[in-house]
């Protein structure tokens, strides 16, 4: 069975929705505390959303620091699977596991509605159940989700392929939910070269329940399954 | 030797300040229309125990490389005194 630990820092107020988003998929899903030094030999790691740490100093910035963030990098660097969603991708990027940051929304306000998305990327731990160009629906709900990067970086992602969900540009008359943000490129999620290490600001755990009206998200997790049935007998190895 | 560093992180010139720009606004709004250009950063005061005062900054360098500032998003100045 698919081990998917999901990380929980002082802070994390979307643990208890991505575990049960786990469990439907049919993972086996369980919490690790940011104090703890081992993953136990989870396959898949999940950074969920919140505000680790109050967002003290920056959105993510202490909780790098968390003993269980050693583990995660090893289980990166291992190849092993990481999801980051909003406070999970801001972690991601303050630990260098993705590159870019996550700086304060260009209207000011917290943004707390249903979003669209195209799937950009299919070639990835968390998207492969997708169709290629897919939109999707998805509530975002942050106060730093405004995606930056140095313009190399931005050239290098999109020549790479790496941004995996791209908000719908606004556009007049559109019966889409745009870019929410004013992220560089309309960037909503991105990944590392292999597409093992995913962060995104949507929160597919709050779309994957016919019970909450969007289902859409769901597929972020049947991905992460159906990826480990088929790399299982590689024993990816995690701290 | 302890040094009083005084960090002060700006966000980098060239990326979107909303907060200084709604700021801005509001000074034009209460009438001061000479005011422009308005950025917030942040000011962050420590001691550093150091042997020198080159040590301290080479350590308040570090401090702000690692966690105080953003290299992707943030600039900083580091104003070092001796306690």
């Amino acid at each position: 069975m698919t081990r998917v630990a999901v990380v929980r820092f002082p802070g994390s107020n979307c643990d208890f929705d991505t575990l049960r988003a786990v469990e439907r998929s049919g993972a086996e899903g369980y919490f690790v505390w940011h104090r703890e030094v081992s993953l136990q030999n989870a396959d898949i790691v999940i950074l969920p959303g919140g505000f680790s740490y109050g967002d003290y100093l920056r959105s993510g910035a202490i909780a790098r620091f968390s003993p269980v963030m050693q583990a995660v990098k090893q289980h990166a660097a291992a190849g092993g699977p990481v999801l980051g969603i909003c406070n999970g991708f801001q972690i991601l990027c303050e630990a260098h596991l993705l590159p870019g940051a996550l700086m304060r929304n260009a209207a000011l306000t917290f943004v707390s509605k249903p979003v669209d998305v195209t799937v950009e990327r299919i070639d990835t731990v968390f998207t492969a159940d997708y169709e290629p160009g897919a939109r999707l629906r998805m509530p975002v709900a942050h106060g730093e989700g405004r995606f930056v990067a140095p313009p190399d970086t931005l050239r290098m992602l999109e020549d790479e392929g790496r941004v995996v969900l791209r908000y719908v540009p606004a556009t007049e008359r559109s019966p889409y939910q745009p870019n929410p943000n004013g992220s560089a490129h309309h960037i909503a999620g991105i990944s590392n070269a292999e597409g093992t290490v995913v962060g995104i600001m949507p929160h597919p755990e709050r779309a994957a329940d016919r019970a909450l009206g969007l289902t859409g998200g769901a597929a972020f997790f049947t991905s992460l399954i159906h990826w480990h049935q088929e790399h299982s007998h590689v024993g990816v190895s995690s701290g | 030797m302890t040094y009083r560093v005084h960090v002060r992180v700006m966000p980098r010139s060239g990326l979107l300040d909303p907060q200084g720009q709604a700021v801005e606004h509001a000074l034009t709004a209460l009438g001061f229309e000479e005011a422009g250009s308005v950025r917030i950063g942040r000011a962050i005061e420590l001691d550093v125990a150091a042997g020198s005062r080159d040590e301290a900054e080479a350590r308040a360098r570090q401090m702000c490389d690692k966690l105080l500032a953003n290299p992707v998003t943030e600039d900083y100045l580091l104003n070092i005194e001796e306690d």
